[in-house]
């Protein structure tokens, strides 16, 4: 994995919470963003970096979480358009070297992949990986 | 025109009223609302093509006749929602003109940034108005005209003000300005180059902005 030092994740859902306390576990600086200050009771003791509360689609609230300074920018909360408008924040306001955001609808990550925004869609993924345990499973009864 | 109108929750009064305000135009309008109980209303009190949707989601925008459609008004009450159905109208269904939303005053600077320049903020509106007004109360900033490239204000003169007891020709306003009318004990004058003004007089001067300090220190002597 690159060595990103300084990593800011936006939403400290179950996903934001995991990322945050692996990377964290890593070594990594790590600072979570949640709307919701409960939120944070999903991290783990493993994480050791800072909380922001606050909407992460308001300037300053990237601004407080030091944003100036991150070399990567995780988008994880669950709405699509608040991932998609703090990726392209990151990428073309501040400049963050790497963004990427979670995107549940395939048809809406199709357009912001046209336009440059890496994305990853836990819909595609389930649904290959559900494709593929059909594939391999054993066609038991099958006429 | 074709016109979609996205909105709801918090602003369906304002997609409301816009609705009306193009359909009675005689633009074809196209509302979606996320909130079927909403749209069923809108649907009931509009000549509009009412969608039950998601603004943002690409087969929503199709559905509404993106592609045909010559401008997009995003009014959803939160800035993401609209930033993002923006985008894919103008991106993925090349709709030419798309305004939308911002709550946050400094979305304004960020979606120009992201490809949207056309933003309306309430905030900072009522925020200039309040301000314009708190900082002289004798001025009200009636409205710009010509995007912008004309001011109409009205200003109140107190005792102190330094135009009182003098004719315009004295006052010698910069060319770009006018005093189009004098409002004196309820009666309007239009005034003339030898007209003096009075105490509580109220002038409607029009001028463009970068006479306006001039005029209005020339005046008021804020």
């Amino acid at each position: 994995m690159a060595p990103y030092d300084y990593i800011v994740i936006v939403g400290c859902g179950r996903l934001g919470a995991l990322l945050a306390n692996r990377l964290s576990g890593l070594g990594r600086s790590i600072v979570v963003v949640d709307r919701d200050e409960a939120a944070f009771g999903n991290l783990s003791s493993e994480f050791s970096g800072f909380q922001v509360a606050g909407d992460a689609a308001q300037l300053a609230v990237l601004r407080r979480a030091g944003i100036e300074r991150a070399d990567c920018l995780l988008a994880t909360t669950r709405h699509d358009n608040v991932n998609l408008m703090v990726a392209q924040v990151a990428r073309t306001v501040f400049q963050v070297p790497q963004v990427i955001a979670r995107v549940f609808d395939p048809s809406r990550q199709a357009v912001y992949n046209e336009f440059g925004i890496e994305t990853i869609c836990p819909t595609q993924l389930s649904a290959g990986i559900f494709l593929e345990a059909l594939q391999a499973a054993p066609q038991e009864g099958a006429p | 025109m074709r016109l979609i109108l996205l909105g709801g929750g918090e602003t369906v009064e304002t997609v409301y009223f816009l609705a009306r305000f193009f359909a009675g135009r005689g633009d074809q309008v196209t509302v979606v609302d996320p909130d079927p109980a909403e749209a069923r209303a809108l649907s009931r009190q509009l000549q509009a093509t009412v969608l039950v949707g998601d603004g943002s989601e690409p087969a929503v925008l199709e559905e509404a006749g993106a592609r045909q459609a010559d401008v997009l008004i995003s009014l959803a009450p939160y800035d993401p929602d609209n930033l993002v159905a923006c985008q894919i109208a103008q991106k993925r269904y090349g709709v030419p003109r798309t305004l939308a939303l911002v709550n946050d005053p400094d979305n304004e600077a960020v979606f120009e940034q992201l490809g949207i320049p056309e933003v309306f903020n309430a905030t900072r509106v009522i925020g200039s108005l309040i301000e314009g007004q708190t900082l002289f109360d004798e001025i009200t900033h009636l409205f710009p005209a010509d995007e912008g490239r004309v001011h109409v204000t009205e200003i109140v003169l107190d005792r102190e003000a330094p135009a009182v007891g003098r004719s315009l020709r004295e006052l010698d306003l910069p060319a770009g300005s006018l005093i189009a009318a004098i409002i004196r004990d309820g009666q309007t004058l239009v005034p003339q180059a030898d007209t003096q003004l009075l105490v509580a007089d109220r002038l409607i001067l029009i001028a463009a902005p970068e006479h306006q300090e001039a005029c209005l220190r020339a005046l008021a002597g804020t």
